[in-house]
């Protein structure tokens, strides 16, 4: 997955990642502009997270990427290669050069979205087998690897309605694992989780973020994770990038009063 | 009380018809769950055109007469497509087909819709085709909720079928007509039954058809119902697993 | 979200439904209605027409204007039995209803098995029965007319019983508990609290239901009902012209059910906007 011929193909750097880079993005849903104008550069294999108030569009960035929702103009580019734009850079994208690209992202949902009619392993195998070719055994050992990893070896053939949110989050962070994908996208991945089973999916990503070689973009309310995780901290409002740093240059001295006063009204949970 | 009761040839012309109401309902559910299909899942596509076809066909199939369909279809389609000698029972199906996939067209699309949307949402990352999309992940889904108005359907297709009588064909309710009328016969043996009795017995079988339909149906719901608990079986020992890896 | 109790009487004192105009012009309209199709609908038809068609033709327009005129009577017969046996559907579907809901099994079981029972079976068996049937064991002799409205009215009964089920069932469990808490008669508790909530509700299916009853209606020329049906075979035997008259007893009823069912709809999207 992270070697290929085609010229089409993102390219990945040695550790498997891939690069982000958006430009000019443009967004809006009827009168309301989400994304204004957007440049953002994530480098193959960085850890970057996404914060801002509530309706900010900092969700909206990441399903742009993964094609949830289309832009209205400008460019993605993951590795080398255009998402909405065919190898030339400028003819727009036709399906099947935008699902090529697409390959090589994942996501992994607030709200988990597991096939609640599979049990958590085929949950696991679906994408490997039906979209990559992976033969079903690999596929399966793969799958099994993965839910030991996330410490769910055991629960290989609950359905979702037997599981906790936790767990539930657990196993859709192994789904889009499998795939192997360049790049990782979660959105506010433990915000609808109660509070004792945020814990054990935040560990999960921390060792994500240790042992994997996957560029990572988060959005996320849990500065505690924010801090220990992220390469770089990019605050977002109104359909725009008001200051970016590393965690600590973030949160201790933001530049933007507006980062101020909503710093202060997240970490006074 | 055996003043209720046929007799016994009676009782086998009247099985010969239900048997032939079974086959003609057998054909028009395969044309009318196709079609269902089909338009169900065309009245969601993205295109405006194909959009509009199928909709003007559901619209068609829904606000038509089943017995003027049933009628255009045995007396006028033949001569206006040029083909006298088409088979009746063939046509007969189709109009009743058509006319199911009218209503079905409008449940699967239902069942579909009520799937909800993380359920796409998630296809999408994992970068599913369409089709995939469909077969693996929303029909499966939809089917709680298709299934018990399409057995609500299909029993209404049954009761459909008894309209093919009016066009000379020997159903259920056909053979009624042939069994009680053979009794005015002189050659007629056995007990005379008056026109209620043949009327309740008939009734009856075809509420034995039907509560056999809903058999079915239920039982297909169970299964369905099952996809959503958990596997039964051995899970490889993930220290094989692991080992094998590292 | 729970709803409203839209129903409840505000404070202030306003015009009850009875002492506005509109609704007794309604109801002296509606019953007109009724009378007039009564009239038209319990005519003996027989349908003759002077223009001959063209046999080179498949599809003669002078020959189908000239049916038009009896094709309209028919339609008065058909419309009559849509009509009343829908009346006799509604109401009598009201009482299945509240038959089915009894606290005592004597009264449930058997509505319950009743409903089934017709609804699974053929209209037309039930159609026979009720003409050719009961003639045969008893002493009761119905008309065509009579036979069809029944039949309809008995069969559609138990259709509209599932609808006002449906609709009770959608009143939220929170109004009972309050009317309740009232200390409501169970009698102002239905026709005040309950009902008026749940038949907005049930009226989308109630429409459907009719819209299907017409066009079940046409099965009665199996009864020697002189409609459309009878119409359409009648020109058929006698001209030979399978095709033009169940055209257009075809396309008549797209006329009436599609603009019915798009109706229908528009009521729907109306009623659930209320309901928020």
């Amino acid at each position: 997955m992270t070697e290929s011929d085609s010229a089409t193909a993102p390219r990945v750097s040695e550790k498997g990642a891939a690069a982000v880079t958006m430009r000019n993005v443009d967004k809006a849903f009827g009168d309301n502009v989400v994304l204004d104008d957007l440049d953002l550069d994530v480098d193959p294999g960085e850890r970057v997270v996404i914060i801002g108030p509530s309706g900010s569009g900092k969700t909206t960035i990441l399903r742009v990427i993964m094609t949830l929702e289309r832009i209205d103009s400008g460019s993605i580019t993951i590795g080398n290669a255009p998402l909405y734009h065919m190898a030339d850079g400028t003819t727009p994208a036709n399906e099947k050069r935008i699902r090529e690209v697409r390959s090589h992202i994942g996501m992994v949902f607030q709200h988990f979205n597991l096939f609640p009619h599979m049990s958590a392993l085929e949950n696991i195998t679906l994408a490997p087998v039906k979209v990559h070719g992976v033969a079903r055994d690999e596929a399966e050992q793969h799958g099994m690897e993965l839910l030991h990893k996330v410490g769910l070896a055991k629960h290989a053939n609950h359905t979702p309605g037997e599981l906790s949110g936790g767990q539930k989050q657990r196993v859709a962070i192994a789904r889009s694992l499998a795939t192997r994908p360049a790049v990782m996208l979660f959105d506010e991945v433990t915000s609808a989780l109660d509070p004792e089973l945020v814990g054990e999916v935040l560990g999960v990503l921390k060792d994500i973020a240790e042992e994997g070689e996957t560029t990572m973009m988060l959005v996320t309310h849990e500065m505690g994770f924010a801090r220990e995780v992220a390469d770089r901290v990019v605050m977002f409002d109104h359909g725009k990038i008001l200051e970016s740093g590393t965690p600590s240059q973030i949160m201790n001295e933001p530049e933007h009063e507006r980062t101020r006063s909503f710093l202060k009204a997240v970490l006074a949970h | 009380m055996s003043g209720l009761l046929l007799n016994p040839s009676q009782y086998q012309r009247l099985l010969e018809g239900a048997w032939f109401t079974v086959q003609i309902l057998g054909y028009s559910f395969v044309l009318g769950v196709f079609l269902s299909l089909v338009f169900g899942v065309l009245r969601l596509s993205d295109n405006r055109i194909v959009r509009g076809i199928a909709l003007t066909y559901t619209e068609f199939a829904r606000g038509i007469s089943s017995i003027v369909l049933l009628f255009i279809m045995a007396y006028a389609v033949p001569i206006l497509m040029g083909l006298p000698q088409a088979n009746l029972t063939l046509l007969a199906s189709i109009a009743l087909g058509l006319n199911m996939g009218g209503y079905g067209a409008e449940i699967i699309r239902g069942g579909i819709l009520s799937v909800p949307r993380g359920q796409t949402e998630a296809s999408i990352a994992l970068n599913l085709t369409n089709n995939q999309r469909l077969r693996h992940i929303i029909l499966p889904q939809a089917m709680r909720v298709i299934l018990p108005p399409m057995g609500n359907l299909t029993i209404e297709i049954l009761k459909g079928t008894a309209l093919v009588s009016l066009i000379g064909l020997v159903d259920l309710t056909g053979a009624e007509a042939l069994a009680f009328n053979g009794q005015a016969a002189p050659t007629f043996e056995g007990v005379r039954h008056s026109r209620a009795v043949f009327d309740l017995n008939v009734l009856v079988m075809y509420f034995v058809i039907a509560q056999a339909i809903n058999l079915l149906f239920r039982r297909f719901e169970a299964r369905i119902d099952a996809r959503f608990e958990s596997r039964k079986g051995e899970i490889a020992p993930v220290e094989d697993a692991i080992g094998a890896s590292k | 979200m729970s709803a409203q109790a839209s129903s409840s009487e505000p404070m202030i004192e306003h015009r009850s439904i009875w002492k506005r105009p509109v609704t007794w012009v309604a109801i002296v309209a509606f019953v007109a209605f009724l009378v007039i199709l009564y009239v038209l609908g319990t005519r003996e038809l027989t349908f003759g027409t002077d223009v001959a068609p063209d046999p080179n033709l498949k599809w003669d327009w002078p020959y189908v204007i000239s049916l038009i005129p009896d094709m309209l009577n028919a339609l008065s017969v058909t419309a009559f039995a849509t009509v009343y046996g829908f009346i006799l559907a509604v109401i009598l579907g009201f009482f299945l209803a509240l038959g089915r809901r009894s606290q005592s099994r004597w009264i449930s079981w058997p509505v319950s098995g009743f409903i089934e029972f017709v609804r699974s079976t053929p209209l037309l068996i039930q159609l026979y029965f009720l003409f050719f049937g009961l003639a045969s064991a008893t002493p009761i002799r119905f008309s065509s007319n009579q036979a069809l409205i029944l039949g309809l009215g008995i069969h559609y009964a138990t259709y509209c019983s599932e609808a006002y089920r449906a609709g009770i069932n959608s009143v939220p469990g929170g109004q009972w508990e309050a009317a309740t808490a009232m200390n409501l008669k169970p009698s102002t508790t239905w026709t005040r609290v309950i009902i008026p909530q749940a038949i907005p509700n049930a009226l989308p299916a109630l429409g459907n239901y009719l819209v299907a009853g017409f066009k079940d209606a046409p099965l009665g020329f199996a009864i020697n009902v002189t409609g459309l049906m009878f119409f359409a075979t009648t020109v058929r035997g006698r001209d030979f012209r399978p095709i033009e008259p169940f055209l257009m007893i075809g396309v008549g009823f797209l006329l009436v059910s599609l603009p019915a069912a798009w109706l229908i709809r528009r009521l729907e999207r109306r009623i659930s906007y209320d309901r928020i």
